[in-house]
């Protein structure tokens, strides 16, 4: 038993020992999301119906490229940031949250690369 | 359940099925639903970068799926969760930092999120199907 109070244990950097940066880094991603999301949405419904050169020319585009970049790593952070309170919300079982937030966790970060690349080969290589 | 401490004698909060729904929970609720709903849109996402760059029938065949019409249903969800949860993440931030937390407020800053939430969804689809040259 701890002869600590329950108010030391969460003092400082608290009990998960990582202070507000969760909680600040979902908020500073939201902040990028709304100007990247409003000119990815405008863009993508500009190529409505656009053929496979038309879609490359965009991407290839250095001002597009970087924007997609960006927009992709914000996204994939923001998301699992948003899954993992999810699934703390609402997976009880300790083992099974642990495992669903690293499969989430995995997946964003391989999603993400995923995406990254395709926008950079397209800007490289055509 | 908890016991001994602090927390073994707190009172504990009716069940969420015995309150009225309200427009502050509906909307609560709904923010997570649609965040969660993007998560899944982004493999989307990935595949039609993915297929951009692989280029040939996977483009095409990715198209194909996308444009039909169960592609085209399942865009038109994405498009309003994603216009959605923008509208009220900008009422989140407002809140994060201290605004708009009167009931009055909250109620009016609520219906605003429907509101421009759906405008900004049909302007996207109709401005996309004009760019088809469908009008």
């Amino acid at each position: 038993m701890s002869l600590r109070t329950d108010l030391g244990k969460v003092r400082g950097l608290g009990s998960a020992k990582e202070g507000v940066a969760h909680w600040w880094a979902q908020r500073l991603t939201a902040v990028a999301l709304v100007p990247l999301v409003l000119w990815f949405v405008s863009q993508v419904v500009g190529l409505a119906g656009a053929d496979l050169a038309a879609v490359r020319a965009w991407m290839a585009n250095p001002f597009s490229a970087i924007l997609l970049v960006l927009l992709i790593g914000a996204t994939f952070h923001h998301a699992q940031l948003g899954l993992q309170v999810v699934i703390e919300d609402y997976v009880h079982g300790e083992a099974c949250k642990i495992a669903s937030i690293i499969i989430v966790k995995f997946l964003a970060v391989a999603l993400a690369a995923t995406g990254i690349f395709s926008v950079l080969k397209i800007a490289f290589a055509g | 359940m908890a016991t001994g401490g602090q927390s073994g004698n707190r009172p504990l909060s009716p069940h969420l099925q015995v309150y009225k729904p309200q427009i502050t929970s509906m909307l609560s609720i709904l923010h997570r639903m649609t965040g969660v709903a993007l998560a899944v849109g982004t493999l989307v996402l990935v595949w039609w970068l993915a297929a951009a760059a692989t280029g040939g029938d996977t483009f095409a065949g990715a198209q194909a799926v996308i444009g039909s019409w169960f592609g085209r249903l399942l865009l038109f969800g994405w498009s309003f969760a994603l216009f959605y949860h923008l509208c009220n993440g900008i009422r989140h931030l407002f809140w994060d930092i201290g605004r708009g937390y009167d009931l009055e407020t909250v109620a009016k800053t609520g219906w605003a999120v429907i509101i421009c939430s759906t405008a900004l969804t049909v302007i996207a689809w109709v401005w996309g199907y004009s760019t088809m040259g469908a009008f």
